[in-house]
């Protein structure tokens, strides 16, 4: 089928799950347990990769600016600047995007063939908001904690990795992080960090929603929710980007 | 009342149903038959409006199903009840969540009076030690009675059931159309059943209908089933070693 026809489905699909919700009491609820799930739960790996992920970009950079004309401090600086403006907003959401987005994907289109959306069709459910609502607001609110955690952890792993390997001092990398800060780059990576929320729950749940067939259809769903999703994401970051720092 | 008018459906250029007309009565169970692929679950999915006709219209009790917009739809689904072929029961909910579900999605009702109701349609079903449980830690049986038991929490007028003795042991499948025959009798639903089980067809049905080659082939009542002379009904109804007997037995009187 055309990209045409799935950009259109997609937006007719939104359509229906920003319609007006059946009771509040309810998409609240199943908004805070999504939280947990989604967001909550990645709280591990979100933190393992970000303490690496600033550990390894201290060392590199250590390791390629040899020159004595470049202060110390540009480690830090550069650590600062990579992990907030591009590290933890787009990488981490593309990380997310496999864990997450998967699990949205196989959990509504198991949903799907197990006949359990036709189920809340019939009774008057409209099952595109009830399914697919609480998981975009429960996105959109938990990710940006996990991006602000992600930035502290990667900044912190890569004072940890270059004071304990001795190829900066400490004082001289938090120099370097304190260095010409602009919060405007807090403000964009987390802009971008909402819309990747919405773009990681939206394709994956569209992937999920449409799912036809059996079990292996549901795999096949997962995998397209995380390649779409990721793809979706490096476009949007270069527009982004263009529209926000030029 | 349902009454299906002239309703033809096509999957692209497959044509599935055509021009089925026909009326399923209020308080009665009401059967389609037909065999596996012959479009029967297409019909009662048209119906109950899962899938939209390519041609004809449904009407609930006169009105248009199709003609009706958003909100009408969804008045009208609160007073549907459906037991799904798989169960679709959801879960990460136990058996009570399941049976008050449309309760606290629908109903104006206290949090004590839903959980009244719930427990009041599990004890319908007979199942109502069961509330705690998870649906996978119940047999398909109990299942199938915890589906009846969401079907009919809002109190339906009408109610659809596909394939409810799939996957059934003999004994369960007559309990569960048992089940379905009293509690068609007791709301005064519409009920329709979709079935190649001729067990329950031959237990149960008041009204049937047989889909053939895209077509309502056949619309009768059981004494009528036996005796008809239809050449494709027969070889369908007369399939399995037990009615083969049944055949033999009549002929033989």
């Amino acid at each position: 089928m055309s990209l045409l026809f799935h950009i259109g489905r997609y937006f007719m699909l939104l359509g229906e799950v920003f319609s007006k919700p059946e009771r509040l009491s309810i998409y609240w609820k199943r908004t805070v347990e999504e939280m947990d799930l989604l967001g909550v739960k990645s709280l591990g790996i979100v933190s393992l990769l970000s303490l690496f992920m600033g550990a390894v970009i201290t060392i590199q950079t250590k390791t390629n600016i040899d020159s004595p004309l470049i202060p110390q401090y540009v480690v830090g600086f550069t650590v600062r600047q990579s992990t907030i403006l591009e590290f933890s907003p787009t990488i981490i959401s593309l990380i997310l995007a496999g864990k997450v987005g998967s699990t949205i994907a196989a959990e509504i289109g198991s949903m799907r063939v197990r006949e359990q959306i036709d189920a809340l069709d019939i009774m008057g459910v409209n099952s595109a908001g009830y399914l697919i609502l609480p998981k975009i607001i429960a996105t959109a609110l938990i990710n940006p904690f996990l991006i602000i955690i992600s930035m502290f952890l990667s900044i912190f792993g890569g004072w940890l990795a270059g004071t304990a390997s001795g190829i900066i001092s400490s004082s001289n990398y938090i120099q370097g992080v304190q260095y010409d800060f602009d919060p405007y780059i807090v403000t964009y990576a987390l802009i971008k960090t909402v819309v990747f929320a919405v773009i990681i729950a939206t394709v994956s749940a569209y992937q999920g929603y449409y799912t036809t067939g059996g079990t292996r259809e549901v795999g096949i769903s997962s995998t397209k929710a995380v390649v779409y999703s990721d793809v979706v994401i490096l476009i949007t970051n270069y527009l982004l980007t263009q529209m926000l720092l030029l | 009342m349902i009454e299906v008018r002239n309703l033809s459906k096509s999957f692209g250029n497959v044509e599935v149903l055509h021009d089925i007309n026909a009326t399923f009565q209020k308080g009665k169970v009401n059967q389609i038959i037909g065999k596996s692929g012959s479009g029967k679950s297409v019909l009662a999915k048209c119906i109950v409006g899962l899938h939209a006709p390519t041609k004809g219209e449904v009407l609930y009790d006169g009105k248009s199903f199709y003609a009706m917009d958003k909100d009408e739809k969804k008045l009208l689904r609160q007073e549907i009840g459906m037991l799904f072929q798989s169960n679709a029961l959801f879960d990460s909910l136990t058996v009570m969540e399941n049976v008050m579900f449309p309760l606290k999605m629908f109903a104006t009702m206290s949090q004590r009076e839903m959980m009244e109701r719930a427990l009041f349609c599990l004890k319908r079903v007979k199942i109502e030690g069961q509330g705690k449980k998870f649906p996978a830690e119940i047999s398909g049986g109990m299942q199938k009675r915890v589906g009846i038991a969401r079907a009919i929490a809002m109190k339906p007028k009408y109610l659809f059931v596909d394939e409810p003795n799939s996957g059934l042991d003999p004994q369960t499948s007559i309990v569960i159309d048992e089940l379905i025959k009293e509690i068609t009798e007791e709301y005064d639903t519409t009920t329709i059943v979709i079935t190649h089980d001729m067990n329950s067809v031959m237990g149960i049905a008041d009204e049937i209908y047989f889909i053939n080659n895209k077509k309502l082939w056949w619309q009768g009542t059981r004494p009528e089933l036996l005796k008809s002379d239809n050449k494709e009904l027969q070889e369908f109804i007369f399939a399995g070693s037990l009615m083969r007997e049944v055949q033999k037995a009549m002929k033989s009187e």
